[in-house]
C-alpha cells in the first residue's frame, strides 16, 4: 500500500483539544471550570492537610494482615498467596486466549499487582515478592494462552475448576496432610468479603438461570413455584434472609448436617441473589425474538438443545451489564454479614478501633475501608466494560 | 395406506385461534418433487397453514401426514418430521451469535450427530451452491438481506430435508436482492426438491410451479397449473386478487 499515514492534528483530537472542547469552550464554561476547581481544592485541602499531619496511618500498617485475612492462621498464609497466583495465572491465560474480552481485567490485574509490589517494596514489607510472582505468572500464562490448542475450552474448564479449588485451598481438608483444615470461623477480612462475593455470584447465576427458565415453563407447578420463590425473596430485605439462613436453615437440614456459619451465610447470599439474577436473565429471555425459537424448532432441535445452544447464549449476552451490576451490589452487600457475627473487612475495621492503642482512628480506618470497596468496584467496572465492548453488547 | 408418491397429505385440516376460525377444512395432497406455490390475500391463513406442516402451529381437527407419518402430539414424531422438513422464514431468523458456518453446521451436528469435519464440508458445499462460500466465517449481521436469506436456505438444506417450506422468503428483501434468492429457489426446484412456497413472486410461480393454490379466508378457493390460474381463473375472488397484484 502506498497510502501515507497522517497523524491527526494535535488540536483536533489530542488532550489539549479535549481540554478546550470540554472545559474551556466558552467564557462561562471556562469560568465554571475555574470555580469548580477552586471549590474542589478548598473542600479537599483540609482533608489533605489532615492526612499529611494528624492522621495516624500506622493503624492500617499495623493491622494490614488482619484487614486482609482476619484470623486466618498466619502460618497458612501461603494458601492465600497461592489463590492469588492462580487467579493471576487464569487472568493471563484468558487474556492470551480471549484477547480483547479479557484484556481489561488483565491490565487491571497487572497494574494492581505491580502497584502493590512497589508499595510493599517502598514500605519495606516482604510481600512485594509475592506480587512480583503473581505478575510474572500472569505474563507467562498470557504467552501460554496464545499458543495453546483447544484454548477456549481448556480455559473455561480451568475457570470452572478454580472456584471449588479456591474453596478447597482455603478451607483445607482433613484428608490432605499439607492442607490442614482451617475453621471457617477464622476466615475474615477482605478474604471473607471476596469469598462471599464470588461464591454468592457464581452460585446464584446457574440457580437464577433455572428459575428464569422455570418461570416461563408450561408446567404450572414449576412455573408457580418459581414465581413464588422469586417474589418471596425479592419481597424481603437481605438482612432477613441472612438471619433466616443463620437461624432457620439448620431446621430444614438433616440433624447431622450442621453447616458452618460462613457456609450458611454463603447459602443465604446464593438464595437471595438467585431471585435477582433470575429477573435479570428473564429480561434477556424476553428480548429474544420468537423467530429464534421457531428457527431452532424447525431444524429439529429439541427444547433443551434450543434453549442451551440458541436462546441462553443470546439472552445472557444481552444482560451482561445487568449481571455485572448485580455482582457489584452483592460485593457491597457482603458487609451485612457483620450482623450475624462474621468478620468481613468493614467489621474488622470496627474491631481494630477497639484496640486500646488505636482509639480514635475512625477516619483512617473508614477511609481505608472506603478505598478498598471503591478501588475494587472501579477496577471491576473497568474490566467489565471491556468485556461488554468485546462481546458487542448494545451494538448489535 | 398412502400412495408412496404422496409426501404431504392434509385431510380436512381446521385450526382456530381462540374462537377465530383460521383454517376451514384444508384438503391438499403434494406429490414428491412437486413445486406448489400458495398465494392469497394478507390474513388468509397461508402462513398458518404452511406452519402446520412442520407443526410450528398445531391443527385442531383433521389429519396431516408427512412422508407417511401423522403429525400428532408425540414429540418424537414431531422432531423427526421437523428434521426432514426444511423451513425458510420471511425474516430469515438466522442465529445472530453464531457465524454463517456455525449456523449451518449446528443442527447436523446436534440432531444428526454428523461429525464436525463432515458437516463443515457439507456446509461449504451448500454455501457454494447458494453462491456465497466466501462469507462462511462472518456473522449474519455483517451480511446483506439477500445473503442472509441464502444462508437460511443453506441452513435448512444442511439437514438434507425431503421437503422445503418457504414462507414469503423474498418479501423482506430489497428488489435488487430478490432475484438472487429466487435463483437459488429455482435451482432447488429443478434439482427435484419438493417445495411448498408462500410467495407473491408471480414470475417465479409461472416459471417453476407445478401447481398454484389460491387461499382466501382460510380456504383453498382454487388450484391448478400456473397456465390455467393465470390465463383462465375460474373463481371471481381469484380473478380479482390476480388483477390486483398483476396490475402494479
Ligand atoms: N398467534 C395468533 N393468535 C391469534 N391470531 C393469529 C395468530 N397468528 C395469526 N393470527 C391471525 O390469523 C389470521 C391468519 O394469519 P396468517 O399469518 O396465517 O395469514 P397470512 O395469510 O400468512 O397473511 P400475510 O400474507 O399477511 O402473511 C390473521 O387474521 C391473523 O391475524
Ligand atoms: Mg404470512
Amino acid at each position: 500500500m502506498t497510502t501515507v499515514e497522517i497523524k491527526p492534528p494535535i488540536l483536533v483530537v489530542g488532550p489539549l483539544a479535549w481540554l478546550r472542547k470540554n472545559l474551556f469552550s466558552t467564557w462561562y464554561n471556562a469560568l465554571f471550570t475555574f470555580v469548580a476547581l477552586w471549590a474542589l481544592y478548598s473542600f479537599l485541602q483540609p482533608a489533605l492537610l489532615w492526612s499529611q499531619t494528624e492522621a495516624r496511618w500506622g493503624v492500617i500498617e499495623a493491622n494490614l494482615t488482619l484487614f486482609m485475612i482476619g484470623q486466618y492462621p498466619r502460618e497458612q498464609l501461603w494458601r492465600v498467596w497461592l489463590v492469588i497466583y492462580l487467579l493471576a495465572g487464569l487472568i493471563g491465560l484468558s487474556w492470551g486466549v480471549w484477547k480483547d474480552a479479557a484484556r481489561g481485567f488483565a491490565v487491571i490485574g497487572l497494574g494492581a499487582g505491580a502497584a502493590f509490589a512497589l508499595l510493599c517494596f517502598f514500605f519495606g514489607w516482604e510481600s512485594w515478592s509475592h506480587w512480583l510472582i503473581a505478575c510474572t505468572t500472569l505474563l507467562i500464562l498470557y504467552l501460554v494462552g496464545r499458543y495453546l490448542p483447544y484454548a477456549s475450552f481448556l480455559t473455561t474448564v480451568c475457570w470452572i475448576l478454580y472456584f471449588p479449588g479456591v474453596f478447597l485451598l482455603i478451607a483445607g481438608s482433613a484428608r490432605i496432610a499439607s492442607l490442614p483444615p482451617v475453621e471457617m470461623g477464622a476466615w475474615g477480612g477482605l478474604l471473607l468479603t471476596l469469598l462471599l462475593t464470588i461464591v454468592g455470584n457464581f452460585g446464584s447465576l446457574p440457580l437464577g438461570v433455572l428459575l428464569a427458565l422455570g418461570r416461563r415453563s408450561k408446567l404450572p407447578i414449576v412455573k408457580y413455584f418459581c414465581i413464588g420463590y422469586i417474589e418471596i425473596i425479592r419481597g424481603v430485605p437481605l438482612v432477613t434472609i441472612l438471619y433466616m439462613a443463620d437461624i432457620l436453615l439448620p431446621l430444614f437440614l438433616p440433624v447431622d448436617v450442621r453447616p458452618d456459619r460462613v457456609l450458611r451465610a454463603m447459602m443465604g447470599f446464593i438464595l437471595f441473589e438467585a431471585a435477582y439474577q433470575a429477573e435479570n436473565v428473564r429480561g434477556g429471555l424476553q428480548s429474544i425474538n420468537r423467530g429464534q425459537y421457531e428457527a431452532a424448532q424447525a431444524l429439529g432441535l429439541s427444547g433443551t438443545l434450543s434453549t442451551v445452544l440458541i436462546i441462553l447464549p443470546q439472552a445472557l449476552r444481552a444482560v451482561v451489564p445487568a449481571l455485572f451490576n448485580s455482582f457489584i451490589s452483592l460485593f457491597k452487600d457482603t458487609s451485612l454479614v457483620a450482623i450475624i457475627g462474621l468478620f468481613d473487612v468493614l467489621r474488622i475495621g470496627r474491631s481494630v478501633l477497639a484496640q486500646s492503642e488505636w482509639l480514635g482512628t475512625h477516619r483512617e480506618v473508614f477511609l481505608f475501608a472506603f478505598f478498598i470497596y471503591w478501588g475494587f468496584n472501579l477496577a471491576f467496572t473497568y474490566g467489565s466494560r471491556r468485556v461488554e465492548e468485546a462481546l458487542g453488547v448494545g451494538k448489535r | 395406506m398412502n400412495d408412496t408418491n404422496e409426501i404431504i397429505v392434509c385431510r380436512d385440516v381446521h385450526k382456530w385461534y381462540d374462537s377465530f376460525h383460521v383454517l376451514k377444512g384444508i384438503n391438499l395432497t403434494v406429490k414428491r418433487r412437486e413445486v406448489v406455490v400458495v398465494f392469497g390475500p394478507s390474513g388468509s391463513g397461508k402462513s398458518t397453514f404452511i406452519r402446520c406442516i412442520n407443526r410450528l402451529e398445531e391443527h385442531q381437527r383433521g389429519h396431516i401426514f408427512v412422508d407417511g407419518v401423522e403429525l400428532t402430539n408425540d414429540i418424537r414424531n414431531i422432531e423427526t418430521i421437523r428434521s426432514e422438513v426444511g423451513m425458510v422464514f420471511q425474516q430469515f431468523n438466522l442465529f445472530p451469535h453464531l457465524t454463517v458456518i456455525q449456523n449451518i453446521t449446528l443442527a447436523p451436528f446436534w440432531v444428526r450427530r454428523t461429525p464436525k469435519e463432515k458437516s463443515r464440508e457439507l456446509a461449504m458445499q451448500l454455501l457454494t451452491r447458494v453462491g456465497i462460500p466466501e462469507q462462511a466465517d462472518k456473522y449474519p449481521g455483517q451480511l446483506s438481506g439477500g445473503q442472509q436469506q441464502r444462508v437460511a436456505i443453506a441452513r435448512a438444506l444442511a439437514m438434507q430435508p425431503r421437503i422445503m417450506l418457504f414462507d414469503e422468503p423474498t418479501s423482506a428483501l430489497d428488489p435488487e436482492m430478490i432475484k438472487e434468492v429466487l435463483d437459488v429457489m429455482t435451482e432447488l426446484a429443478q434439482s427435484g426438491m419438493t417445495i411448498v412456497a408462500v410467495t407473491h413472486e408471480m414470475g417465479f410461480a409461472r416459471a417453476v410451479a407445478d401447481r398454484m393454490i389460491f387461499f382466501d379466508k382460510g380456504e383453498i378457493v382454487e388450484q391448478g397449473a400456473p397456465d390455467q390460474i393465470f390465463n383462465n381463473p375460474q373463481n371471481d375472488r381469484t380473478k380479482l386478487f390476480l388483477s390486483q397484484i398483476l396490475n402494479h
